[in-house]
């Protein structure tokens, strides 16, 4: 019996738990459980996305990982994953990163999108979510992961929130109009010198897409994506490791810059 | 000494061409030669075309990331000309079978509106000598099996200039942050690359204006009335018949071309 089972399953949500507390990575669950499914995967993270809000935390939005082609080759999946984004995990533009907060943190720059009115599938069209969009805003995300040197398949980074650390969110936000979102540019750099650009079709073919795909896969579970939620679209770019002092700034066409200090 | 035999070399080049067959590079057979004994070969290259009755009408630069830099271990991007049998109008197809091994990327292309030349040109003087900016589809066509070659192989190579379609609305620089501006490259509907403006050197412009500066060391210099293709901002990929390739690029426009 390679899956798990319900037991196996709160066993899983409590070990990532005191993984992300202790800053002490974990094996890959998938060495434990080969067969395990997305879907058992998708219990694991509820479980300790419950504990987590047990513990005073909240929810303000969803992240999807996996948005790129590239990445969905590496993990061979033709999907994008989802978590929700903590309350707690906020960092404000031009703030500091404490490095040893997070145990193989990398950075990326992702456009996120503010919604105006709730969202639901099973049948959101992108046109749907640009009508429900209030705006967008510049972001980075922290991505870290709990499982062991990265080791991920699946659904080790499915119960692991997706990979994600923290986010940060630029200062204005753009409400739609006479531009594509999947033609966003973006330039990222670190202590000054260019490490990546990237536009918005880079996830998933764009911002707008992306919520879609993101409401559609949450009819499943009953969830609708409430007005004012904030939803990470996805990297732009491959992600990229950081050590203490760096400097990150990924500067977005129409929607300014955002930065992040590392201490 | 190198024994270069200039003759050979071109030769071996010019013939590839003609026969659509891949050649070895240059340096195995002549033995290393210097950057600027490169742009003669590619000089002869490019006269080669002439002869056979076509117009230099544009230039294009290569290696302009640092990434593709550091992989080819040099510090500077190459340049090659563009002549008028390389330009596939608008709505016209790529035809693949008159090439070798064509590759496509998505690029800037500036239109030059007054002549540029000299060793102190910057990207501000590229800008105000433009006339107008273009979507561009760049394609490749190394003349050397399997794009293996040394840096002064591919400058004789005319730096693998083979093709290319530019958009067909003009759109005027003025007020367009170029270096911000998304690019996305699609083959058939799906999202190959994307990038910003800044993946070539920086800036675009600062990418046309090394090449003028490059230009002057050998006495030369843009025409208004060129087409300068700035440089990648994606990686290049194989085309083949039947594909369709559309480069887009924020506030620019669009550019696509069927592969027949």
């Amino acid at each position: 019996m390679t899956r798990p089972a319900t037991a196996d399953i709160a066993e899983m949500s409590t070990a990532l738990l005191n993984a992300r507390r202790d800053r002490v990575p974990i094996p890959p669950l998938t060495d434990r459980f080969p067969d395990m499914t997305a879907d058992d995967a998708y219990a694991v993270q509820q479980g300790l996305v419950a504990s987590l809000l047990a513990d005073g935390d909240s929810i303000i939005g969803y992240k999807l990982g996996l948005t790129s082609r590239p990445m969905q080759e590496m993990l061979g999946v033709d999907q994008p994953d989802y978590a929700p984004v903590l309350g707690s995990t906020v960092y404000a533009n031009g703030g500091t990163v404490p490095s040893d907060l997070y145990i193989a943190p990398r950075m990326e720059a992702e456009i996120c999108v503010i919604l105006d009115a709730p969202l639901s599938g099973p049948h959101c069209t992108a046109a749907e979510a640009w009508e429900a969009t209030r705006g967008l805003v510049a972001a980075l995300e922290i991505v870290d992961s709990r499982i062991e040197d990265w080791k991920i398949k699946l659904p080790d980074t499915v119960a692991d929130l997706a990979s994600n650390g923290a986010v940060a969110f630029g200062s204005q936000v753009v409400p739609l109009g006479d531009f594509d979102p999947a033609l966003l540019g973006m330039v990222f750099t670190r202590n000054g010198d260019l490490v990546a650009t990237g536009a918005g079709a880079a996830a998933l073919g764009g911002p707008l897409d992306a919520v879609a795909w993101l409401a559609n896969t949450l009819h499943h579970l009953g969830v609708t994506l409430p007005a004012g939620a904030i939803v990470m679209t996805g990297a732009l770019h491959a992600a990229v490791p950081f050590s203490r002092g760096d400097v990150f700034r990924a500067d977005f066409d129409r929607l300014g810059p955002i930065t992040l200090r590392v201490s | 000494m190198s024994t270069l035999d200039h003759d050979a070399a071109v030769e071996r080049l010019t013939n590839a061409v003609r026969e659509l067959t891949a050649t070895t590079p240059l340096t195995e057979h002549h033995g290393h030669f210097d950057i600027p004994t490169a742009y003669d070969l590619q000089a002869r290259v490019v006269a080669h075309r002439l002869e056979q009755g076509h117009r230099v009408i544009g230039a294009k630069l290569g290696l302009t990331s640092e990434a593709k830099q550091r992989q080819m271990n040099v510090e500077e991007p190459l340049y090659g000309w563009l002549t008028s049998d390389m330009r596939v109008e608008p709505g016209s197809p790529l035809i693949v079978n008159q090439f070798i091994q064509p590759r496509v990327e998505a690029e800037i292309a500036f239109l030059i509106g007054d002549d540029l030349e000299g060793d102190d040109i910057g990207a501000a003087d590229v800008l105000a000598a433009t006339a107008a900016v273009m979507p561009a589809i760049d394609v490749l066509d190394s003349r050397y099996a399997g794009y293996s070659f040394t840096l002064p192989d591919v400058i004789a190579d005319n730096s693998s200039s083979a093709g290319f379609v530019t958009g067909s609305v003009l759109v005027d620089p003025t007020g367009i942050d170029l270096r911000l501006c998304g690019v996305v490259l699609e083959v058939n509907g799906q999202v190959m690359a994307t990038a910003a403006g800044a993946a070539v050197l920086g800036h675009p412009a600062a990418s046309v204006a090394w090449l003028v500066r490059a230009l002057a060391r050998r006495g030369e210099g843009l025409e208004a009335g060129m087409t300068v293709l700035s440089g990648a901002c994606t990686a290049a990929f194989a085309v083949s018949p039947g594909d369709t390739v559309v480069a887009r690029i924020d506030r620019l426009g669009t550019v696509e071309v069927p592969c027949r």
